[in-house]
């Protein structure tokens, strides 16, 4: 499973983690992310993650 | 600074902060100003709340009683939670009523709760999200990152004025409220302030400004929550942006150097020379007599970037280093590079140099000039000869 890095703030969304606090189960894919979720850090949209490399 | 009217019902009632030489070590030698505005509708509503220092937040409250009993105001607009423009928060608001309204983006609302821990009655807007006052309406515009996660602006939609927060901003305290009161050289504040605190987002901005103009809106006036309020010509500020964030060189050097005993300084007197015999726009700095926030600043338009250090205990100087590390996080592109530098035995700042240089991206164009203690005749000759190169590359691009 990829991870990935928010472009704006740097934050990694890491699928071993999730993001248990917005309700995103540890193991979640970030293509199986609701469309509407946003970095916890900075509040950017899907769009502005890119996997990391 | 007494309260003014800018447009009908909209009133600035920020504060001047005339002395202040060191903004979070950003070299501010005109002093700033902390921006806020009232607007009376049927609802009051403040926007920004200034610096956390009670000399300035008391004034913000005086210059509102000058026109309204503060008390009055019906809801906050924080745009930004960065503590020069939410720092009055809790003093307003204990003065107003802790259970007023507080509009703010969504990241606005988790770090206002970072910085304050009062509870406060947070309305997080979304992005578009309008608010009516009476005859008034307030329309919200996330700026994510321009330059925290939490920054938004706020428009006026009828007046067509926009509370930019600290983008368009200025650090300058003057007598002057608005652009055409201003001469010219309220333009390097303007650069000064993108090329510190903005420059890493330009591809953001670039974005934002694209957007804001497709959206169609009728920008009348912007006020920054820091110096003056563009009225007469907003979209001088906006075209200045647009350029910024191409970051397009012109034909200028700029030679960045420390030294000891002033070998690495008649090293790059000499590059200068050669630059400047080729024509072109060169500027020489010094690090530990020219702060660093002007060196950025210089930074933004230049093409070529000399950097010279001496060797001290294996190392570059350390305020080379200093330098190095906020150029770095600003992200200037566009740049071709080369470095210099007197030594006594290691000589290893020219090689440190150019690591930097690649980390940064910048092109080097040259692999340096190291030279044993004091420089020869010759050696100065080679160092004319690298600024006379530079000066070529320069110009071909
Ligand atoms: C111009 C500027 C840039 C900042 N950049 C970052 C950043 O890149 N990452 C971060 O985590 N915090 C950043 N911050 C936030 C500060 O680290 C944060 O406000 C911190 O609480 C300041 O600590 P201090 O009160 O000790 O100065 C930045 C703040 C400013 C003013
Ligand atoms: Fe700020
Ligand atoms: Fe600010
Ligand atoms: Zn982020």
């Amino acid at each position: 499973m990829d991870k990935y890095v928010c472009v704006l703030c740097g934050y990694v969304y890491d699928p071993e983690a999730g993001d248990p606090d917005e309700g995103i189960e540890p193991g979640t894919k970030f293509e199986d992310i609701p469309e509407d979720w946003c970095c916890p850090v900075c509040g950017a949209g899907k769009e502005d993650f890119e996997i990391e490399e | 600074m007494r309260p003014v009217e800018i447009a009908k019902g909209i009133y600035s009632v920020g504060v001047r902060d005339w002395n202040i030489r060191d903004f979070h070590g950003y070299a501010t030698d005109q002093g700033t100003t902390y921006n806020a505005f009232l607007i009376v509708d049927e609802k009051i509503a403040l926007i920004d709340t200034v610096k956390n220092k009670k000399q300035f937040t008391q004034q913000l409250i005086d210059n509102i009683a000058t026109i309204i009993d503060p008390k009055k105001i019906d809801l906050v607009v924080s745009n930004h939670t960065e503590m020069d423009h939410s720092g009055g928060l809790p003093h307003i608001m204990h003065y107003i009523g802790e259970n007023k309204p507080i509009y703010c983006s969504k990241m606005g609302k988790k770090n206002l709760a970072k910085h304050f821990s009062r509870s406060w009655n947070y309305h997080a807007v979304k992005n578009g999200e309008e608010l009516s006052l009476g005859k008034k309406t307030l329309a919200f515009l996330e700026t994510r990152m321009i330059h925290w996660p939490d920054s938004m602006f706020t428009l006026a939609k009828e007046d067509g004025v926009l509370f930019s927060s600290d983008g368009f901003g200025q650090h300058y305290a003057g007598y002057e409220l608005f652009d055409d009161q201003v001469s010219e050289k309220i333009m390097y504040e303007a650069k000064k302030y993108f090329a510190n605190i903005l420059m890493l987002y330009a591809p953001r901005i670039k974005k934002l400004i694209k957007g804001v103009t497709d959206l169609g809106l009728e920008i009348k006036m912007i006020c920054p929550d820091h110096g003056i309020i563009w009225r007469k010509n907003p979209a001088k500020i906006i075209n200045a942006y647009n350029a910024w964030c191409d970051q397009t060189p012109i034909r200028k050097a700029l030679v960045v150097y420390d030294t000891m005993w002033e070998s690495t300084e008649r090293m790059a007197e000499a590059i200068a020379d050669g630059l400047i015999d080729e024509n072109v726009i060169t500027k020489l700095m010094h690090v530990r007599t020219c702060h660093r926030s002007d060196v950025i600043t210089e930074m933004l338009d230049t093409r070529a970037v000399l950097m010279g250090s001496p060797t001290l205990n294996n190392q570059m100087f350390p305020t080379l280093m200093d330098n190095i590390t906020y150029i770095k996080g600003l992200k200037p592109i566009n740049k071709i590079a080369a470095a210099f530098g007197s030594y006594g035995w290691s000589g290893e700042a020219v090689k440190f140099i150019n690591k930097e240089f690649e980390a940064m991206k910048f092109e080097i164009v040259d692999s340096g000039i190291r030279v044993q203690y004091v420089p020869t005749p010759d050696d100065l000759k080679k160092c004319f000869q690298l600024g006379v190169k530079v000066g070529k590359l320069v110009k071909e691009s």
